[in-house]
């Protein structure tokens, strides 16, 4: 038995190895064909000038003026989403398990509708919407938050509602309560600081998917990080390709912190429950 | 556990006092005005949009109800539009769903906690979601006209790759990029029931005398095939929605649906079709909604053998 256990596991590594190895190459070689591309020199050498000038956010505004409110705009919509995203869906999901059990379906149902409606369907329908939104706010792109919002409900729902799951929410409401706790109390308070990881989750979700986004901006004439680097795409290739290999290794940190900070998480539990 | 500080509050119930009935029913009623917030964000955002695709795909342009726009959709652009894309989602699905697969067992077998599979799941998750933009630049960096790749096999190996046309920019291109994220989102999508799986059914196989291939023909295989069909459904409507990547790589024509909707959207209205980008737009929605309801009948199925 102890031979078999031993070969199958000679096998497993050697098939692992042998996957990761031909679709390692097929994943790295396009972004290493960024990153060559961004450094390629007039005469085959090597030239970080583009680099140096992505560093250096005063030269940078100055050359690609509509590059830098790009990403200016994004960071900006990030901050907002996040946050909008947050006050919308905590209260309202913690509120709904504690008091209205019956339409948890209905919450649900509506959280993962945007999964159905693709993103240029979306779109079609928003245009009179942000007509609305253009005359009460202005055609600033940070208005685009609205839109980002319902794209990242789905995603935010199932992680909120899963962090929710994991803990006895009616039990420690009910002791908030007995204490004399209002609601905002409970849930800011008591409920949030435990389902930490699960809103820190969201929040980077929410980051990868905003700083990605391109369909809802680019149809609503609203210039922000993907749409100017699309544009800049025709005029500077090198420089787009570095902003885009530059916002994806950002987004990629931001996952791996993600991981780590729920197994730091789960490794807390374990040890409290031995 | 976090302290929580006290704090009185005058609104709160006094402790160990049980509401009346008479008091608990209009706290529900006060209760739902706990959720107006959200409902009515959910209303103007996600319900008005789709209602405004819904009623646009039977309006005519003089304002009356009209069921041009939805026969439009039976014009030979649109159909090959519409099949065109319906072909890239369900090879790049498929595609995906295999390559995506073996990753993830790939996966499975190393250390759960180790660093391989945490960096893996990362990448996978930015690949997935990413997309895009970047993604179209990527490939053009690498198999574009002076990509990294072309240039080397033509001057290194001698092959040209575009000695039958360019095809980056067309339906085949699509299918190689769309592979690029439909991968990473497999694997994403399929860990969890890769994860099911326990390693005692094979041991218990093992000791039964069953071969690996039996152990995969009659046990590892028909518990994955709903969670797999159902992954492969997912993404299929993920390619079938995805735009970004096909705007930024595709210039010329419109070989999809959304960007058929796109065209219909920017270019100056031809009288007699304001609303066919609405129409389209709903033949999406029906299409996705078809997808996701069979996806939904697959997940209930997994979800009672693997839960």
């Amino acid at each position: 038995m102890a031979g078999v256990i031993r070969r199958r596991a000679r096998h497993q590594r050697l098939f692992r190895w042998t996957v990761l190895t031909v679709l390692g190459l097929f994943f790295l070689l396009p972004l290493l064909a960024m990153l060559e591309f961004t450094t390629r020199g007039a005469g085959g050498g090597l030239d970080l000038a583009t680099w140096r000038l992505l560093v250096d956010w005063p030269a940078l505004t100055e050359t690609y003026p509509d590059l830098a409110s790009g990403i200016r705009a994004s960071f900006g919509l990030v901050l907002l989403t996040v946050t909008l995203t947050l006050v919308l869906l905590v209260p309202t999901v913690v509120w709904v398990r504690l008091r209205l059990p019956r339409l948890r379906r209905l919450v649900e149902f509506l959280c993962l509708l945007p999964l159905t409606i693709p993103a240029i369907v979306l779109v079609v329908g928003l245009a009179p919407v942000y007509a609305w939104v253009t005359y009460l706010l202005g055609g600033s792109p940070l208005t685009l938050t609205f839109a980002y919002t319902v794209l990242v409900l789905p995603y935010a729902y199932r992680s909120i509602d899963a962090g929710l799951s994991a803990i006895d929410v009616r039990t420690l409401a009910e002791a908030a309560r007995s204490l004399g706790a209002g609601w905002t109390t409970v849930i800011w308070r008591v409920v949030l600081p435990n389902i930490r990881s699960a809103v820190l989750s969201a929040a980077f979700l929410t980051v990868a998917l905003v700083l990605g986004e391109f369909t809802i901006a680019s149809l609503l004439n609203r210039t922000n990080l993907q749409v100017a680097v699309n544009l800049l795409g025709k005029s500077s290739a090198t420089m787009s390709v570095a902003v885009s290999l530059a916002a994806l290794l950002l987004a990629f940190v931001l996952l791996l912190l993600l991981s780590l900070v729920g197994d730091g998480r789960r490794r807390r539990v374990e040890k409290e429950t031995p | 556990m976090t302290v929580v500080t006290h704090r009185p509050d005058p609104g709160a119930q006094a402790p160990g006092v049980r509401p009346t009935p008479a008091r608990r029913r209009r706290s529900s009623g006060g209760a739902l005005l706990g959720i107006v917030p959200f409902l009515g964000y959910v209303v103007v955002f996600l319900a008005i949009p789709t209602l405004v695709v819904a009623v646009g795909a039977v309006t005519a342009d003089n304002g009356g109800v009209t069921l041009d726009n939805l026969a439009r959709l039976g014009d030979a652009y649109i159909l090959a539009a519409f099949g065109r894309s319906i072909l890239l989602s369900a090879v790049t699905a498929l595609i995906g769903a295999v390559v995506g697969a073996l990753l993830g067992y790939a996966l499975v077998t190393a250390r759960p906690d180790g660093l391989l599979r945490r960096v893996v799941t990362a990448a996978s998750g930015v690949l997935a979601q990413f997309g895009g933009v970047t993604l179209a630049f990527a490939f053009i960096a690498t198999i574009g006209l002076s990509g990294f790749v072309t240039e080397f096999l033509r001057d290194r190996v001698g092959v040209d790759l575009y000695a039958s046309g360019v095809w980056l920019f067309e339906l085949p291109g699509l299918l190689l990029v769309y592979s690029y994220f439909q991968i990473p989102l497999m694997v994403i999508v399929f860990l969890p029931a890769l994860d099911g799986i326990r390693p005692q059914w094979r041991e218990a196989a093992a000791s039964l005398g069953g071969s690996t291939w039996q152990y995969w023909r009659l046990v590892g295989m028909p518990l994955l095939a709903p969670p797999f069909l159902g992954a492969t459904l997912l993404l299929f409507a993920n390619a079938f929605s995805a735009y970004a990547t096909a705007a930024a790589l595709v210039s010329q024509g419109s070989p999809i649906v959304p960007l058929q909707i796109r065209g219909a959207l920017t270019s100056e209205v031809v009288l007699g079709q304001q609303n066919l980008g609405k129409a389209m737009a709903l033949g999406m929605i029906v299409v996705v909604a078809v997808v996701m309801w069979l996806y939904a009948l697959v997940q209930k199925r997994s979800a009672k053998w693997l839960g």
